[in-house]
């Protein structure tokens, strides 16, 4: 079995054209990233706002678990048919799916950059407002930068979500790599369906691996703990007692 | 909703297959994670390869998954095994971490008390330490049976039968009945799980209502 998937993985044929790996690949990253930027562009500001004021919580809390529940599948389903029909050509597959991937990765977003802004120090936020600064002032320049390793971790659960939808969106009409393990199905090529899943397995893992180095090199080393670390491993423990009380 | 009247016992009969594959793996999940998490959390070492590990093993689409288990373990292809294996890494995957920083979270004191009182190893982590983790372990578990309700119809696709199936059926014949009718069973059947747990976990600590709240 290990030699047909990589007899299948390795035939050149198989990564060129329309239904390549490659060109499948970068439709799977496409609708990835498109979902993402609108559910993040609607959910990123809510968040945050709520975050701040600390009004809607309860819309917040309760959505993420709501969202939890949801099969994916049967949105797709429902989508697809309720909206497929007032679309005509590619579209009427392509959007019904994309909002049914846009939909699915707000939850996450939302609730990262909620308890991210929810979480930061009161004493931070308080020093910030004695220093004079504004509202908006204290969100951006303090609560944002505090709120940042929360928030990427909800932008890696939507991230994991939104390519994992996409996979099962190939039932529903959609290109994508999730096609390779549709169409293996259907003509009970396992080879095909195999590669297809390794594919978008180290698709996952890759595009998790670089939000993490994103997230390492975009969160503040103050906030992260990572700078204090460094200094530890540099100057012996020492600098950590005196680092923690500075802190 | 004549067809839900209709069908109400081939709901039932998916509906009672959706449990088995849903439950048992978190069951299973549950009693590979406990030792794994101890082991994370009384080995320094072994903290971030275990939890890294386990969730590398959760960031993989559940299809690609399902469809990945014969081919490692060997099992026939489109058996339902394939989606009870397949629920069970998520499930450990989940729950690791949680385990370990559960039993990370008992007190100090507490421990040190339970050491004065003569309590040895083993018997410390079954009658303090993993009590008092239970609220936490809980928290998790909630989250894991929620998403793998979820997740397990995804496993039509493989026709696999579960409530899932009323989805496929429903958009291959262009019929919503079905489709409406498994989204609410799959949400339904979510909450049955977080309420079940719920009051699992209200009777295994009953010290938490004793406070009048919060231990």
């Amino acid at each position: 079995m290990t030699d047909l998937v990589l007899a299948w993985l390795t035939d050149p044929a198989h990564w060129t054209g329309q239904d390549g790996i490659i060109q499948h690949t970068l439709e799977h990253l496409g609708y990835s990233a498109i979902s993402l930027l609108i559910a993040a562009a609607v959910a990123i500001p809510a968040g945050l706002v709520i975050g701040h004021t600390g009004r809607g919580r309860f819309l917040v809390v309760n959505l993420a678990g709501a969202a939890r529940a949801m099969p994916s599948l049967g949105l797709l389903f429902i989508m697809v048919l309720v909206l497929g029909p007032r679309l005509s050509g590619d579209a009427a597959f392509l959007w019904p799916n994309l909002i049914v991937l846009i939909v699915l990765a707000i939850p996450p977003l939302l609730s990262g950059a909620y308890a991210g802004v929810e979480g930061v120090d009161p004493a931070a936020r308080d020093a910030a407002r004695g220093m004079g600064m504004s509202g908006s002032q204290v969100l951006l320049r303090v609560e944002v930068p505090c709120a940042l390793p929360l928030l990427f971790s909800g932008l890696r659960s939507a991230t994991l979500q939104v390519i994992a939808t996409a996979t099962i969106a190939a039932v529903a009409g959609l290109q994508g790599l999730g096609r390779f393990l549709i169409d293996g199905l259907a003509v009970h090529d396992f080879p095909q369906m195999v590669s297809g899943a390794v594919l978008i397995a180290v698709l996952a893992l890759l595009a998790d691996l670089v939000l993490a180095l994103v997230q390492r090199y975009a969160v503040s080393p103050g906030v992260s703990g990572r700078r204090l670390r460094e200094r530890v491993r540099r100057r012996g423990p020492d600098t950590l007692a005196e680092g923690l009380q500075v802190r | 909703m004549t067809w839900f009247a209709d069908h109400v016992g081939e709901v039932l009969g998916l509906t009672a297959q959706h449990v088995y594959l849903a439950g048992l793996p978190l069951l299973i999940g549950l009693l590979i994670a406990l030792p794994l998490g101890w082991l994370a959390r009384r080995y320094r070492v072994l903290y971030a390869p275990f939890t890294v590990g386990t969730g590398l093993l959760y960031t993989i689409p559940s299809l690609a998954l399902f469809i990945l288990m014969p081919f490692i373990f060997g099992t026939r292809i489109l058996d339902p095994v394939n989606v009870l294996i397949a629920m069970t890494i998520y499930t450990v995957a989940l729950l690791v971490r949680t385990v370990a920083d559960a039993l990370g979270a008992v007190p100090d004191h507490v421990v040190q008390a339970a050491r004065a009182m003569g309590y040895r190893r083993v018997k410390r982590f079954f009658a303090v330490e993993l009590p008092l983790a239970v609220p936490v372990i809980s928290a998790g578990l909630r989250v894991a049976a929620v998403s793998n309700v979820s997740i397990v119809s995804v496993a039509a696709i493989i026709g696999v039968p579960q409530l899932g199936l009323l989805f496929t059926d429903g958009f291959q014949r262009t019929f919503y009945d079905p489709i409406i009718v498994g989204i609410v069973a799959c949400t339904v059947l979510a909450l049955v799980f977080d309420l079940v747990i719920l009051l699992a976990t209200r009777l295994l600590t009953p010290w938490q209502r004793a406070a009048g709240g919060r231990a």
